[in-house]
């Protein structure tokens, strides 16, 4: 279906790019990004990808807005407070880009249903919080041969990596989710607004780059940046023979729940 | 002897092991850390065991949570 007279004035400054062009933005248009977590990654990723007329943004979060999410999650505002985030987040969507076909799913992401949700979309980008859901993610997306976008942040630091088929997985660099006390929480250790808007728009940008397939994805490489000292550091690595979900001797071929650990403990409202 | 850490130049003394390295730099929680040496990861069991040569390059990555 070619572009209509709107769509081709609201997606100019893309399509005027080479690498994007017309082709390209229909590509995006066609393409299904799920976001797992409407909070302070999820939240400026879905903005961007609304903007950018990705066709189908779907959001997995099963949590409400509250006061203490609106330093950094800046989809949700403060009349949203106490409304679940996949509703403050679907309407904000909306609002920057009615074209979008929005899929929530008011839930958490478990063994049991991660693969059917996952199976949906293109690209997943992961913008949870806590160790079991991205091991989860990682092996789910791994199993079922999904590309998606790892992303942590801390204080003022961000880590970033993206997995397609074939490329080292998540738990090729952390293979095992860490003991379930020994990691400060985000809730403990706080983090800066702004380095969930970096690290949120750079999964954008990777979930865009598959899409249209062009340029080289953040690939066998974990970007790190500190952002007091706001330098970027990025590491190259392989696979690890030795990793459990995508080694050569894998000893996980299945899903399972880790223990959610502290940083996944909802304060009552 | 040098190697280089993260990057940066460090100067260590000889047989060093990654253990020492960790503690060395103050990392506070070796758990939370994975270790890359030139281009492999070091198994866990093998922090103690595996010493540095000259040259080495040595890349911590640590476990990074968060996301809302």
């Amino acid at each position: 279906m070619p572009l209509s007279e709107e769509q081709l004035e609201r997606f100019s400054r893309h399509i005027i790019l080479k690498d994007v062009g017309v082709e390209g933005q229909e590509k995006i248009l066609r393409g299904k990004v799920l976001i797992v977590g409407a909070g302070g990654l999820g939240a400026p990723a879905a903005l961007y990808l609304a903007a950018a007329g990705v066709g189908t943004i779907g959001i997995v979060d099963g949590d409400v807005v509250d006061r203490t999410n609106l330093q950094r999650q800046v989809i949700h505002f403060t009349p949203d407070i106490g409304k679940a985030k996949v509703i403050s987040a679907q309407e904000k969507i909306l609002q920057i880009n009615p074209g979008v076909a929005v899929q929530i799913h008011q839930e958490r992401l478990f063994a049991h249903n991660i693969l059917d949700i996952i199976r949906r979309y293109d690209f997943v980008i992961d913008g949870t919080d806590n160790f079991p859901a991205k091991f989860l993610i990682n092996d789910a997306c791994v199993l079922a041969r999904k590309a998606f976008s790892h992303g942590g942040i801390l204080r003022f630091d961000g880590q970033t990596m993206t997995y397609v088929p074939g490329s080292a997985c998540y738990r090729c660099v952390f293979l095992q989710p860490p003991p379930k006390d020994a990691v400060p929480t985000c809730a403990q250790a706080g983090v800066l607004g702004a380095v969930a808007g970096m690290l949120g728009t750079i999964q954008a940008a990777e979930a865009l780059k598959y899409l249209i397939g062009k340029g080289r994805l953040l690939t066998d490489r974990l970007l790190i940046f500190h952002a007091l000292t706001m330098e970027f550091r990025t590491v190259r690595f392989q696979r690890n023979p030795a990793c459990p979900v995508c080694g050569a001797h894998p000893t996980i071929t299945g899903l399972q729940d880790y223990e959610q650990g502290t940083c996944d403990l909802r304060k009552p409202r | 002897m040098q190697i280089k850490v993260n990057g940066a130049p460090q100067e260590i003394e000889t047989g060093l092991s990654v253990t020492g390295l960790l503690v060395r730099n103050k990392v506070e929680q070796p758990d939370m850390v994975s270790v890359q040496l030139n281009g492999e990861f070091v198994q866990r069991d093998r922090f103690a065991a595996t010493a540095f040569q000259e040259g080495d390059e040595v890349d911590f990555l640590y476990f990074m949570g968060g996301g809302r």
